[in-house]
């Protein structure tokens, strides 16, 4: 390999709102660049080895945990699954996910805001009888092809990548986003579920949901899961403009 | 001092302790989770295989009940297991996922009629029943008879993971994120809470509960090279582990995963061989037949991981920069089936590999994945030694993987487990009032204000990092699959010094809030602890027995090891933990001892197994009528709450 070896160097944004006084600002830092170096690794081998108290978040480093969400080079992205070696330049600027209340450094409060989007749209299965249900005896049979399209919606892993890149989020800070109408597709498509259209309405059916929605399609275009913001943005809108 | 009071406090969010707040909470208990994290990004959404039930609906699961999950799970444990705990979770297993997919999990579905799949290597067609259609459907898995395990395409746990938390949320259950549980509180054989900080603020509180339960996940972390998350650094069995009061129990059987990607070592999942790819050598030969000519690729894990690190020995692995290793072939599964239910394993090569799987083969290597061993507990979840204190999931050793754990067991344990032992909580609930004194709560405050006091004033010492990765390297170097008593003497010696030196740790950034040095600097001693625990307990038994295989002892040794190891760490200032043992009474075992059927069979038995086969033999003469329940019955009389007591029905059999 040709590039390896070389010096990377990175442009973080640094703030740590718990310590008086300290201000906003970015740091260079420079890392020599490993073989199938991620960005999970070179930020590791600067907080072991430049500055202990850089803070970012890594929890599987495997793309799969939604926790390393930050803006790489101006593109909100999964950073443990992005190589170095992507940057040609070798300059790598990285910023918190902006949307999100900043604990430190990169590092940002994406789970109060996912809970808070949980309980806001009823993230569960809507059902008086789920709890009655004989486990003993057969489960319920489900249609295979609607339990694979529910487990395609069900792919998102609250990185919060899709907020970060939404400019209605930006202007209408209760707006609902992309997340949380990839999660209401998710349970309207599962027959579990027994909400009626009307109830969705009465969370879904304003411009803080998804008549606010411009669909100018950050989200999708930037979703490491690939979710199909488009097409069900698009649906749900035209399920919601039926039911009033 | 700031104190939060609540019935049941369960210090872990994933699979496990989310269930058990549940039942808690279900019962009309307070429950309290912490997490270091987010709950839903918690490690068991990484599980891409599978849940083992045994439902029976897919064709190929044909015929499959509790009995056959047992028996595969006793072997898969090389005999190591409780069989007491095994028979209450593969009873209650197919309750567990059937809850579950009323609480929402889109678990994959039979689809009646024909379909191709790949078997040895082969295009097979087989035929699903019709009357089948729509349940929960089955792949094949390393280690079992039947196609067994239920899955969610490749996202299994994260599916789980997700129904699991949503659960939570409906119940309203508090998630404190961005806590770490930094000490146990306790006093006079009882556990009263925990000492927790803030990892944002850098606060202690200390949580009160009258039931607290560790769901920690595992401690992979204690190696370089790890499938895991890199949280699972084991802190929970840890704190048990500083009680001096608590036990951990098997902490030496650690097991690898046969193929993690080289050099990452992220999972490629067992759902790869279940499905029907292959393992290739240097000279793309397929090698596994010529070992264990029965099971091939699907032998158990702890075989296969042995059998490929020898023939990698034998100078048939890949070589690399980043040494040896050989292929997994999954190209003749065919694109259309890897984008379906392999996609995570095919993202994870093109992002970390650059290649793809439809095409290429992946690099692949054994690599440290689970942890057998834990906090000990009884059947109930309970510590056998300190009252109030419960343990479940991958922290526990409640004991149903002993030395080897089945793929597809373990997010199986977490919400059988988490079922089972949040009833014996709730009990524990019902039972006993909340009764500490502040004074000990005091103490256990100051302790550990003190401790981060004396880590941020310290002017020079140790790096927490260093020591850390000083620590993995001889957990991997000679701590591995396969062990050797010069080996394993020397890792005992150089992790003493490891933790003297640990205590004289000293940081660079001397704040008390949100700090990764600091985290670090608080955990690195606990993870020596536990490190220590699992080399000096690998050190001392001097047998093979599931995925712990040491070169100088290959044989199973009922007659001396037939014993669980429990490890206690008494004197703080002690330089190693104390070691005893627990004998497995083979009298009281449903299924005694025989051979796994790998390879050579030259296990040294013990005089009671002769014995508890006649006596079998015996009671099944005495009982011709029985049926498998009863007889179940009458070898492994089963102790499980009322709730969980009913037969499970399958399709074509009814409740048989
Ligand atoms: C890559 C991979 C794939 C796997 N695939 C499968 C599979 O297909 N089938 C299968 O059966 N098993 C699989 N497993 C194993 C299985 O996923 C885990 O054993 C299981 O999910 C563990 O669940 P848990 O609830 O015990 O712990 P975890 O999910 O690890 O959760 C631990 C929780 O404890 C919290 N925590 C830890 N320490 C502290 C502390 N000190 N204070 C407060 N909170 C703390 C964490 O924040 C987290 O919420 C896989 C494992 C790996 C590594
Ligand atoms: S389409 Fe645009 S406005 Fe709508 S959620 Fe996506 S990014 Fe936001
Ligand atoms: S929808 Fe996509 S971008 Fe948004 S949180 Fe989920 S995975 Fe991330
Ligand atoms: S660390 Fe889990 S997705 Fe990046």
């Amino acid at each position: 390999m040709s590039d390896e070896g070389r010096i990377l160097r990175f442009q973080i944004f640094r703030y740590n709102p718990q310590k008086k006084g300290d201000k906003p600002r970015m740091v260079t830092y420079e890392v020599t660049e490993a073989p199938g170096m991620t960005i999970f690794i070179a930020l590791n081998d600067i907080r072991e080895n430049q500055d202990p108290s850089l803070q970012f978040d890594f929890i599987c480093r495997a793309g799969i945990c939604g926790s390393c969400g930050m803006v790489i080079n101006g593109a909100p992205d999964l950073a443990c699954r992005t190589l170095t070696s992507k940057f040609e330049d070798g300059e790598i600027t990285l910023l918190p996910l902006p949307g999100f209340e900043l604990i430190g450094d990169l590092s940002v409060n994406t789970g109060k805001f996912m809970r808070g989007m949980s309980e806001r749209v009823e993230s569960w299965i809507h059902d008086p009888d789920a709890d009655k249900v004989n486990y003993n005896e057969l489960e319920e049979r489900m249609d295979p092809d609607i339990m694979e399209e529910v487990y395609e919606l069900e792919r998102c892993v609250e990185c919060g990548c899709c907020i970060s890149a939404c400019a209605t989020k930006r202007m209408r800070p209760d707006f609902l986003s992309a997340v949380g109408f990839m999660r209401l597709a998710r349970f309207h498509l599962d027959p579990r579920d027994k909400r009626t259209d009307e109830e969705f309405y009465e969370i879904l059916g304003d411009d803080d949901g998804v008549f606010g929605c411009m669909t100018l399609l950050g989200c999708e275009d930037y979703c490491p899961k690939d979710l199909p913001h488009q097409t069900q943005i698009a649906f749900l809108r035209r399920k919601m403009a039926l039911v009033k | 001092m700031n104190i939060i009071y609540t019935d049941s406090l369960v210090i872990g969010g994933g699979l496990a302790g989310l269930r058990v707040a549940i039942a808690a909470k279900q019962r009309g208990y307070e429950s309290i989770i912490l997490s270091l994290m987010p709950a839903k990004r918690s490690h068991s959404a990484a599980a891409q295989g599978g849940m083992q039930a045994s439902l029976g609906a897919c064709i190929k699961g044909d015929g499959d009940d509790e009995d056959v999950h047992f028996a595969d799970t006793v072997k898969g444990s090389d005999w190591g297991c409780d069989q007491d705990v095994a028979r209450m979770f593969v009873n209650t297993s197919p309750k567990a996922i059937r809850q579950l997919s009323a609480w929402g999990v889109p678990w994959s579905r039979v689809r009646g009629g024909d379909r191709d799949v790949i078997i040895n290597g082969e295009k097979v067609t087989i035929t699903e029943k019709h009357d089948a259609h729509g349940l929960i459907t089955a792949r094949d898995f390393g280690g079992t008879k039947k196609w067994r395990t239920c899955y969610t395409s490749d996202g299994t746990g994260h599916t789980m993971l997700y129904a699991m938390d949503n659960k939570a949320i409906e119940l309203n259950i508090p998630v404190h994120e961005r806590k770490e549980a930094i000490a146990l509180i306790h006093d006079d054989g009882v556990c009263h809470g925990a000492v927790v900080r803030d990892l944002i603020t850098g606060e202690l509180s200390a949580y009160i509960a009258k039931a607290t339960t560790i769901a920690t996940g595992g401690y992979g972390r204690l190696y370089s090279v790890s499938t895991n998350a890199i949280i699972c650094e084991g802190i929970g069995a840890a704190i048990a582990l500083e009680t001096g009061v608590a036990t951990l129990g098997n902490m030496e059987a650690v097991q690898f995963h046969p193929t993690a990607i080289v050099p990452v070592g992220i999972l490629t999942t067992e759902g790869c061989r279940g499905d029907g790819g292959l393992l290739l050598d240097k000279d793309g030969y397929r090698f596994m037949p010529d070992y264990e000519p029965d099971k091939k690729e699907l032998a158990s894990r702890d075989v296969v991981s042995r059998r490929m690190t020898e023939h990698m020995r034998k100078g048939k692995g890949v070589p690399s920069r980043y040494g040896d290793h050989l292929w997994l072939d999954i190209t003749l599964l065919g694109r259309q089936h890897i984008e379906k239910n392999l996609r995570e394993v095919k993202e994870i090569c093109e992002y970390f590999l650059g290649i793809d799987p439809v095409k290429e083969y992946i690099p692949v290597r054994p690599t440290q994945h689970y942890s057998m061993g834990g906090v000990r507990t009884q059947a109930t979840g309970e510590s056998p030694t300190l009252q109030g204190l419960f343990s479940c999931g991958e922290a526990a050793c409640w004991d149903m993987h002993g030395f080897n754990r089945l793929g597809g067991n373990s997010v199986a344990e977490t919400v059988v487990a988490g079922m089972i032992v949040g009833e014996y909580v709730a009990d524990h609930c019902a039972k006993k009032s909340l009764n500490v004194s502040t004074t000990v709560i005091e103490h256990f405050m100051n302790r550990e204000t003190d401790k981060i006091g004396a880590l941020l004033t310290r002017e020079y010492g140790e790096n927490p990092f260093q020591l850390k990765a000083e620590m993995q390297k001889i957990m991997m170097d000679k701590v591995g699959i396969f062990r050797n008593g010069p080996d394993l003497e020397a890792a005992v010696e150089e992790l003493k010094l490891l933790n003297q030196r640990a205590k004289k740790v000293a940081l660079r950034n001397k704040i008390s809030s949100s700090n990764p040095e600091l985290v670090e600097a608080i955990r690195v001693p606990k993870m020596i602890k536990l490190a220590q625990c699992v080399a000096y307990g690998a050190m001392l038994r001097t047998e093979s027995r599931g995925a712990h295989a040491r070169e100088d002892y290959p044989e199973r040794n009922d007659r001396d090891w037939l014993k669980r190891t429990l490890t206690t760490w008494k004197d703080d200032d002690a330089d190693l933990p104390e070691i005893s043992y627990e004998d497995l009474d083979i009298m009281k075992m449903e299924m005694p001892p025989g051979s796994r059927g790998y390879g050579v069979d030259n296990t040294v038995h013990h005089p009671d197994t002769e014995k508890r086969v006649a006596q079998i033999e015996e009671i099944k003469k005495a009982n011709p009528t029985a049926d498998r329940h009863e007889m179940q019955e009458l070898l492994n009389p089963l102790e499980i709450p009322e709730k969980f007591k009913g037969r499970n029905e399958r399709i074509g059999r009814g409740y048989n």
